[in-house]
């Protein structure tokens, strides 16, 4: 029973992390832009939101408080995905490069930046980037006060989670509203599954791409941000975020591309990431169980292309560029 | 409309036409294909722009620069290609793109159940697009432009995709929208339809208008007349092959596509050697499902093609693949309408493209280039290809080069049986010309060619025999020596349904 508590909760830890790449590259791949860079925006993001994070205390000293430093983080990492996946719009949106070749460049490039970032700020601080304690505590504390953390059973797995993982929850709500519910959510849907009709009723595709590429892009890479002032411990940490990206894009996939389903299916792939540490059996060799989440992703692709389902599938005019003339 | 002319570079597709609509009427628009019909339309759409001429709405001279501004001013027109978001519900795809304040969806359905009620439309607003049948899609168009309060309806070609029952209820639909005040456009080439759901008929014929007449005052064979005009004389070669054999028996050949719909309803016919045999039709009569059932691409449901090979022993082609088809020693060189689609790669040179039908030849794993390359040269030397050199891409040669890399190609495998479709689409009249000379030159060889083609004129003087083919159905064979344009015209149309001449 324990280990159980002990997993999902582990799960839901890594799962914030996967929830964000993945809410933001949903709402990317329903403009019909398949953003194949998440990897490199979420180091971008983790790398920038650390500094963000770093460089306020380092300004303020000890007065630095967690709640500003939060919402630091949370910008500067957000900021530093839009920037990346404005690229990405640039060279797909208008100047219609191949949107594969551009998000697989888009990875290797946001990586570099990140690792340069997270490295130049270690070498300049003396081969040491930390946050003080107080900030750490602040950035992996649960919202909640500790009673309702103690309640048996209930209390770990519900109540004693940071804060962005509620943030996380209410985000993924708010994604699901705003495409089933919202004119201009369904404008979105309509953009990503046939361009060219929506064009025709008037919609502005260019727009609609843009936008939600981009702050799909930020919101990916406030998941690289979180990865780092959590699991790796407010310190710069090059490897654990590699990765990541990639599992958030099969997560879209493993989503059937709704916000809602994200929120299970992120703490399910979080958990299965985390098993090898949990519930280690000891002759199955822990990569095997790091691939875990990528053959269930490839089991429900199996299924919801056998199963035929039109609701379940990707929208139609996903990695394809929009050309007007050509229609 | 008054004195509306359109210009594509130097072709002129509408030339100074004007017509009038009036409310409460149903207006047909009739003509063969390419005769400006949808283009005029899609002025009044908004798609294209006149380059001469003014459009006038209940008296008022208006420009219509747009599809949004055509909605502004009542216009609406529902295209062959039905553009809708196949997740969304039929409610969902009709309010696309409006914006009245804040969405409400169940106020929208309740709007489009009104609608339909009125006119007697069937669909389920709630319903999701992919659920639905080509026609309930063709009624969300209509309900899509009836709910932005469009009067003016133009329907290019509704009647296509529809099976008759469908067809009928669209004529009460519109006749209901008629009795309301609404005027249609229908734009078709089926007379039957036009004699029975229109009030008036205006009849264009190569970009001309040639006049408008009540339909109580008309009959198909005037119409016809109207449409089809009077004969050309094209002085195409056409000696006569001494011994003609039968090469091909085609059998009650029945096709079925994905949809259920027949595509071709007990089809037979037969091809002799040395002679062109024709294919007419109004396009999407089955000509292209014939041609790609011949060759293995299309599955047959029933009947039989034959080939009788030079022993004189019957083949059974049906369900062979196009491999097996060749491999028995049947020659078919099939020239697809889509030219650079099915043929050719578009990339790649002209001895690229000669490979492509060899290659399965060559032994090892390297490319033997030689051989194709001499094809390829001896083909651009022969006729007349305008290319740098055969290795330049045959995307950036011009529409005739490329059919003459197509048909230098086919031929050169020396086939018994040449399919053309459409083989001058698109190509000036001297490139026309060569492609019709090789034609007679492969038949005076012995081959069977048949063609597909649209220009009555040019199957009357090219071909030997004309195969007509009407809605999937056969409607008859004629002599290409004696029909005339109006005989097969009327047969195209499925009105004199005579029987094949010579069987």
């Amino acid at each position: 029973m324990n280990t159980l508590i002990t997993l999902i909760t582990a799960g839901i830890t890594f799962g914030t992390v996967l929830m964000y790449g993945t809410l933001g590259e949903i709402l990317t791949e329903k403009s019909g832009n398949l953003n194949l860079g998440v990897e490199g925006i979420m180091y971008m993001g983790g790398a920038f939101g650390l500094a963000g994070a770093f460089y306020y205390e380092k300004a303020v000293g000890a007065a630095a408080i967690g709640p500003v430093a939060i919402i630091l983080a949370i910008l500067a990492a957000f900021v530093a995905g839009c920037a990346a996946s404005a690229i990405y719009s640039f060279l797909t949106i208008t100047l219609r490069t191949n949107q594969n070749v551009t998000g697989l460049a888009l990875s290797i490039f946001g990586t570099g930046v990140g690792q340069f970032v997270g490295e130049l700020m270690r070498v300049k601080e003396g081969g040491y980037v930390a946050l003080s304690n107080s900030l750490k505590n602040a950035f992996s504390a649960s919202v909640f006060p500790g009673f309702f953390v103690k309640i048996p059973i209930v209390g770990p797995i519900l109540f004693s989670h940071t804060i962005f993982f509620y943030l996380a929850i209410i985000l993924a709500i708010a994604m699901w509203f705003y495409l089933s519910k919202t004119r201009s959510g369904m404008y979105l849907t309509a953009v990503g599954e046939s361009p060219a009709t929506s064009d025709a009723a008037g919609i502005n595709i260019t727009r609609y791409k843009y936008l939600a590429t981009i702050i799909g892009g930020g919101i990916s890479a406030i998941g690289g941000m979180v990865y780092i002032v959590t699991t790796a411990g407010c310190v710069w940490n090059h490897e654990g975020l590699s990765g990541v990206g990639w599992l958030a894009v099969a997560l879209v996939i493993f989503c059937v591309w709704r916000p809602l389903n994200a929120i299970w299916g992120s703490v399910i792939f979080g958990a299965m990431m985390i098993m090898y540490l949990r519930v280690a059996i000891p002759f199955i060799p822990t990569q095997l169980y790091k691939i875990l989440p990528y053959v269930v992703t490839v089991i429900v692709l199996i299924i919801t292309s056998m199963r035929n389902s039109r609701d379940k599938q990707p929208p139609a005019s996903l990695g394809l560029n929009y050309f007007r003339e050509e229609r | 409309m008054r004195g509306i002319t359109k210009r594509f570079g130097q072709v002129v597709a509408n030339d100074s036409i004007s017509l009038k609509l009036f409310r409460g009427e149903i207006l047909a628009l009739l003509g063969e294909n390419g005769s400006g019909k949808t283009t005029l339309m899609n002025m009044l759409s908004g798609i294209y722009q006149p380059d001469e001429g003014e459009i006038f709405k209940d008296g008022a001279p208006i420009y219509i620069h747009s599809p949004r501004e055509a909605y502004d001013y009542g216009i609406g027109m529902i295209h062959q290609h039905y553009k809708l978001i196949e997740v969304f519900t039929a409610a969902q795809n009709i309010i696309l793109g409006l914006n009245d304040g804040k969405m409400d969806i169940r106020a929208a359905e309740k709007k489009v159940k009104e609608i339909c009620d009125r006119y007697g439309f069937d669909i389920d607003p709630s319903r999701k697009v992919y659920d639905m049948s080509v026609s309930q899609k063709q009624t969300i168009e209509i309900v899509k432009m009836l709910y932005r309060g469009a009067d003016i309806l133009i329907l290019d070609e509704p009647t296509a995709v529809l099976t008759p029952q469908e067809t009928r209820k669209l004529f009460t639909v519109l006749k209901n929208m008629k009795n309301d005040g609404k005027a249609i456009v229908i734009i078709t080439h089926k007379l039957h339809e036009v004699m029975e759901v229109s009030d008036k008929v205006a009849v264009l014929r190569k970009g001309q208008y040639i006049g408008t007449v009540n339909t109580s005052e008309t009959d198909p064979q005037a119409l016809t007349d109207m449409m089809v005009g009077h004969a050309v004389t094209l002085n195409i070669d056409r000696p006569l092959y001494p011994e003609p054999k039968k090469k091909l028996i085609v059998e009650n050949l029945t096709c079925v596509d994905e949809e259920g719909i027949k595509k071709l309803d007990g089809v037979s016919f037969f091809a002799n050697t040395g002679e062109i045999l024709g294919v007419a039709g109004i396009s999407g009569s089955g000509q292209k499902e014939l041609l790609e059932a011949m060759t293995g691409l299309y599955p047959v449901k029933e009947g039989s093609i034959r080939f009788i090979n030079g022993d004189g022993n019957e083949v059974e082609l049906v369900g062979m693949s196009p491999k097996k088809i060749r491999a028995t020693g049947v020659g078919m060189a099939f020239v697809p309408e889509d030219r650079l689609g099915m043929g050719l790669v578009g990339s790649m040179g002209m001895s690229g493209n000669m490979m492509l039908r060899s290659w399965k030849n060559g032994k090892g794993a390297l490319l033997k280039k030689k051989e194709p390359e001499e094809l390829a040269t001896r083909v651009w030397k022969e006729l007349e290809v305008v290319t740098p050199d055969v290795n330049y891409p045959v995307r950036r040669l011009s529409g005739g080069n490329v059919q003459k890399v197509l048909v230098g190609r086919e031929i050169a495998i020396g086939p018994e049986v040449l399919l053309t479709a459409y083989a001058v689409r698109g190509l000036d009249i001297n490139t026309s010309y060569t492609i019709y000379n090789l034609l007679t030159e492969q038949k005076m060889k012995g081959v069977a060619v048949i063609y597909v083609g649209e220009d009555l004129d040019v199957l009357i003087e090219l071909c030997d025999r004309i195969l007509v083919l009407c809605d999937g159905k056969l409607s008859g064979v004629v002599d290409g020596r004696s029909a005339s344009k109006e005989e097969i015209g009327l047969m195209m149309t499925h009105i004199g349904n005579k029987e094949a001449a010579d069987e």
